[in-house]
């Protein structure tokens, strides 16, 4: 769900790479595209549906203004909001090791990641606004539990190899499902993915080289590590969704280009990753079946517990409560100074008449 | 309690224009700018920012195409391409 819209999850088997290279060239990639695509011409079909269907056809962007189907909108609302709230509710994990970082080096960097993820949210919020939706409405459907966030930061953080963990498996994860984002057929969401995604990569990096660090230091440091990534692997396998047998109403997303790969294509590119980077950290992936498959050209891995994913998407999960909880705090602490903000500003705005807005 | 829309522009490097890059909410200008500050140019994306209400902007058109473009489509003559250039001329 992180990115990927839980209720239409799923769909047509599928699983070419969409671009090889690194997680910044396939980005650039999309961005290529998105300029090539936009100096091809659209057939001149006048009526509305007719004009949206051939924009889509020609893998341009429909942009806030165009005619749209209602459901096209509706969805695209309620996936990107998902995708803003998940940024918001993930800084809690995280947030949770600031202040106790082993050196002012890491805890300066934790705290730029955390910042992105905040900007995150806030660029998503403001692409879902372009569909017709205010900002209270989509914090409000966030705070009063209407709208979910992905499952994944419902779980705790309990050492500091996790914040490692979380930036190499749990921000890899949400880069897998991302970059075939910044294609997505609508405009502002599009180019929000590929300026999100752009800066995501420092984020799997800088987990990467913290459990590297880990992995290289003593035996219980090693330890350490290794314990994250046995806790982090099978929920962040479980960030892609059910699996393809059991969701349905994708195609529409398909055939929109709003989503482009199924949960089982996209789970499965995550693994084939994984297994490279995991040896070279010298940690180990906590799955007996893990092996190549020479037939598929695919590692064999086995499924996460796809009841748990369930559990904690119902609220049943070991953080659900705490996340909700620090979020309302967080936002009813926060009113007075939105208040005063407000009130200075219409103070100044009545003082300065010329000054509009 | 709503808080005002701003489109925010980003000049990336000198030389370069202005260019849309996203919007922020912000009680006024001010905090506009530095909201947008933080939010479009924690990597040193800017050299210049400007905020605008987003209520100050005046489309051409409730649509992205429109007919409101078409007069340009058949002045074909407006483009350097249009004129055949006689051979030997230089400079042109
Ligand atoms: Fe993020
Ligand atoms: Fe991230």
């Amino acid at each position: 769900m992180y990115g990927n819209d839980f209720a239409e999850a799923g769909g047509a088997g599928c699983c070419e790479s969409t671009a090889g290279g690194t997680l910044l060239e396939q980005v650039e990639a999309a961005e290529r595209e998105l300029r090539s695509a936009s100096e091809r011409r659209v057939s001149g079909d006048n009526r509305l549906q007719g004009y949206f269907d051939a924009v889509i056809e020609a893998d341009q962007k429909i942009e806030p203004r165009d005619w749209m189907p209602e459901e096209y909108r509706r969805g695209l609302i309620r996936q990107i909001a998902q995708h803003a709230h998940s940024e918001i509710i993930g800084m809690q994990p995280e947030g949770n090791w600031i202040s106790r970082a082993p050196s002012l080096k890491r805890k300066a960097i934790l705290l730029a990641k955390v910042q992105d993820e905040a900007g995150h949210g806030l660029y998503l919020y403001a692409a879902a606004e372009t569909l017709g939706i205010s900002r209270e409405e989509l914090v409000g459907m966030l705070l009063n539990g209407r709208q979910k966030y992905s499952s994944i930061f419902n779980y705790p953080t309990l050492t500091w190899a996790d914040v490692g963990a979380v930036g190499w498996l749990v921000d890899g994860a949400a880069i897998v499902n991302q970059v075939p984002l910044c294609r997505c057929s609508y405009g502002p969401y599009a180019r929000a993915m590929i300026r999100i995604c752009k800066e995501e990569s420092f984020h799997q990096r800088q987990g990467y080289e913290i459990l590297y660090t880990l992995a290289q230091g003593t035996d219980s440091q090693k330890a350490m590590a290794q314990d994250a990534i046995n806790r982090w692997w099978y929920p962040s396998l479980a960030m892609f969704g059910p699996p393809d047998s059991d969701s349905t109403h994708s195609e529409r997303s398909m055939a929109w280009k709003i989503k482009r790969f199924s949960n089982d294509g996209l789970r499965q590119r995550f693994v084939d990753m994984c297994v490279q980077q995991a040896s070279v950290l010298g940690l180990e992936l906590p799955d007996p079946e893990l092996r190549w498959n020479a037939e598929r050209g695919h590692y064999d891995y086995t499924e996460p517990d796809y009841d748990e994913l369930m559990q904690v998407i119902k609220g049943n999960g070991p953080c659900n409560r705490q996340r909700m909880e620090h979020r309302r705090r967080a936002h009813e602490e926060g009113a007075w100074v939105r208040e005063a903000a407000a009130a200075y500003a219409a103070k100044r705005a009545a003082r300065v008449p010329e000054v509009a807005a | 309690m709503t808080q005002p829309l701003w489109e925010v522009f980003v000049r990336p490097r000198r030389g370069l224009a202005h260019t849309h890059v996203g919007s922020l909410h912000a009680p006024d200008a001010e905090l506009a700018l530095r909201n947008a500050r933080d939010l479009y140019t924690r990597r040193q994306e800017g050299v210049s920012l400007w905020v605008v209400p987003a209520t100050a902007i005046t489309a051409s058109s409730p649509d992205e195409k429109d007919s409101f473009f078409d007069p340009a489509a058949d002045k074909v003559y407006r483009h350097p391409t249009f004129y055949d250039v006689p051979e030997g001329a230089g400079h042109i």
